[in-house]
């Protein structure tokens, strides 16, 4: 920050106002010579922007990095306690559950792309019609909000009275009570996660679909092709950039599960303790618990899987992604 | 597989006469296609026209077995018994001034610094520029408890400014536009500055009105953010005419579990805002938010 203040001094401006002429003559290269900058201008358009970013982004990481290593006291003030917290963090079983429960939603979230690839491909066909309305209805769900669509999830998944185990009681099932049964919790939210996040992967896929040449279709069905075969050499290699893509999307998202957790079950739920994600459980223990030592540690090893799992996706993409 | 359609493109030219009948031979097809999208269709707009109709009926019929699906008399009263029941207009007067303060500030500062990234030269540039792109990878739980703190230092919980103060910043943002004006004309910006124009007009005059559909696609982001976001506004708001609405519905549900009628009215109308937008503005919408592919 302080670096970014003292940056142009006298004897780097100097070039710089000798680079507009200079440019003006050659024309080429209309930011000078290479060691030219721009004088003060800069402090001005970035000074804001790094200071918020400085204030409420970087220096609070390495703040929950050092508070990780460290306990609270009931009324403020923290004592170094080492590696405490993630020695506390392995032994407790919640972790565990959170992160099973993390990764089963991402999964059932993931189940939407195939879905989504079905219906983009749908919404491609020659001579389609009504797509922007279709694209509409698909969409929806992602930009409304979740607290308020769980709302209504709520009354569809309610045990008792609720429309989705009427339905199934017409086939003889006898449905749960979705959301405070642990186990169909997680289904239900991630049902809803599904169904929120769809219509994103339907948009990335079908731009994804319209860059593909039109020509390659009419090459392979001229060798032949059945549909079937057209889709499966043709658009499924050409669109794994796009599938690549959401996926990396989706996990990231996935792993943020916290607003329909929230709004769906309710924080007073009994099953919440067994259907909690990685960051409900980072908000209990932070701001419900007030634990915030125990909160920094976890915060910090979501970070650390995330940073993994994303890591790991991009290693693997050149085992099947295709770039033409 | 990528050889098979290597070469399957050579005939190409020669087979396209053969095109428009292919073409019409598929067009005939569509209507399985339509019948497919339309049942996808209803299922993922159900839950909102159950939404609807449920905040127009009685709680009664709610809890009805069978199911009531259309309610007979509908039931207004219940969208009035939402600005009695909960704080409704406080909390969406929070959420419009978050919303507006969030993207108003991410337009100026984020383009300001996106520009400054792009395409002016100072010193640290490079290093600067890693610090805001390094914050893009790090989950927001990583730096929750600290703003917490900071928000709480100056007093600013159950505050305005305190919701909506980290998100004016944005290293998202900012990479958006510092994307954009990377890729912008160089030849105005040099006209502009033979003719004489400070950094500041040039930026102003004539890069920032190049870049609509880039503002335009961080507008949409930032407001579906601002409008739809939970955790923060939950941490740092604590009275219930102090949050916005998506925390305020969430807390409502929280302490009422039996009036579903009020709660489906006050989520269909914090919501609606949105939806609203959203139809007018669908293509734009759409197209932003696949353009920039994140939330």
């Amino acid at each position: 920050m302080t670096s970014v203040d003292r940056s142009p001094r006298p004897g780097v401006v100097a070039p710089a106002r000798g680079s507009a002429p200079r440019a003006a003559a050659g024309g080429a290269t209309p930011r000078g010579s290479r060691r030219g900058y721009d004088g003060w201008w800069p402090v001005l358009f970035v000074l804001p922007t790094m200071f918020g970013v400085v204030l409420f982004y970087l220096w609070p990481i390495v703040q929950t990095g050092w508070f990780s290593l460290t306990e609270w006291g009931a009324f403020g003030g923290q004592t170094w306690v080492g590696l405490e917290n993630y020695q506390r963090l392995a032994r407790d079983p919640d972790l565990g559950t959170a992160v099973v429960n993390t990764l089963v939603y991402t999964a059932i979230v993931l189940l939407g792309i195939p879905i989504a690839m079905f219906v983009a491909s749908l919404l491609h066909r020659p001579g389609m019609r009504f797509t922007a309305f279709y694209r509409v209805l698909y969409f929806m769900p992602y930009v409304a909000m979740p607290t308020a669509v769980a709302m209504v999830w709520r009354l569809i998944f309610n045990g008792d009275f609720g429309i989705l185990n009427q339905a199934l009681a017409v086939v003889g099932i006898d449905g749960p009570s979705w959301t405070s049964t642990p186990g169909f919790a997680l289904v239900a939210v991630s049902v809803v996660g599904l169904w929120t996040s769809l219509g994103f992967a339907i948009i990335i896929l079908s731009a994804g679909l319209r860059t593909i040449p039109p020509e390659l279709y009419e090459a392979a069905s001229l060798d032949g092709a059945s549909a079937w075969r057209q889709f499966r050499s043709v658009t499924v290699p050409l669109l794994t950039p796009s599938v690549f893509f959401v996926t990396v999307i989706t996990v990231i998202n996935g792993f943020q599960l916290f607003d329909l957790l929230y709004a769906l079950m309710g924080q007073a739920n009994p099953a919440m303790q067994k259907t909690q994600s990685l960051v409900y459980l980072f908000y209990n223990e932070a701001f419900l618990r007030n634990d915030k030592g125990f909160a920094a540690a976890i915060a910090m090893v979501i970070l650390l899987i995330v940073g993994a799992v994303t890591l790991l996706q991009f290693r693997m993409q050149r085992r099947w992604v295709t770039y033409a | 597989m990528p050889d098979a359609t290597l070469t399957t493109t050579a005939p190409v030219v020669a087979g396209r006469p053969a095109a428009p009948r292919r073409r019409t031979s598929r067009h005939g097809s569509n209507a399985w296609a339509h019948v497919l999208l339309a049942v996808g269709g209803v299922v993922m707009v159900f839950p909102f026209v159950w939404q609807l109709l449920t905040s127009l009926s009685t709680n009664a019929q709610v809890m009805s077995v069978p199911p009531v699906f259309w309610p007979g008399e509908l039931q207004w009263g219940n969208y009035a018994e939402v600005f009695s029941k909960l704080p409704f207009l406080q909390e969406f007067w929070v959420s419009v001034s978050i919303t507006v303060a969030r993207t108003v500030g991410q337009l100026v500062l984020c383009s300001m610094a996106g520009y400054a990234f792009a395409r002016m030269r100072f010193p640290l540039r490079g290093v600067l520029l890693a610090l805001v792109l390094s914050i893009l990878m790090v989950p927001s739980q990583v730096y929750l408890i600290p703003q917490y703190q900071i928000i709480n230092g100056l007093g600013w919980l159950n505050t305005v400014a305190g919701i909506a103060a980290p998100g004016i910043f944005s290293a998202f943002g900012t990479f958006l536009m510092m994307q954009f004006f990377k890729g912008a004309p160089d030849s105005l910006e040099e006209a502009a500055r033979l003719d004489g124009a400070n950094p500041f007009q040039v930026f102003w005059r004539v890069m920032l009105p190049l870049a609509g559909p880039s503002l335009g696609a961080l507008t949409i982001i930032t407001v579906l953010w601002s409008w739809n976001d939970l955790l923060w506004p939950l941490v740092v708001s604590t009275r219930a005419e102090s949050m916005p609405l998506a925390a305020g519905i969430a807390t409502f549900a929280g302490r009422t579990t039996t009036d579903y009628t009020v709660m489906m009215a006050a989520s269909a109308l914090a919501m609606a805002p949105i939806l609203l937008l959203f139809v007018v503005m669908q293509r734009r919408v759409i197209d932003g938010l696949a353009h920039s592919g994140l939330k």
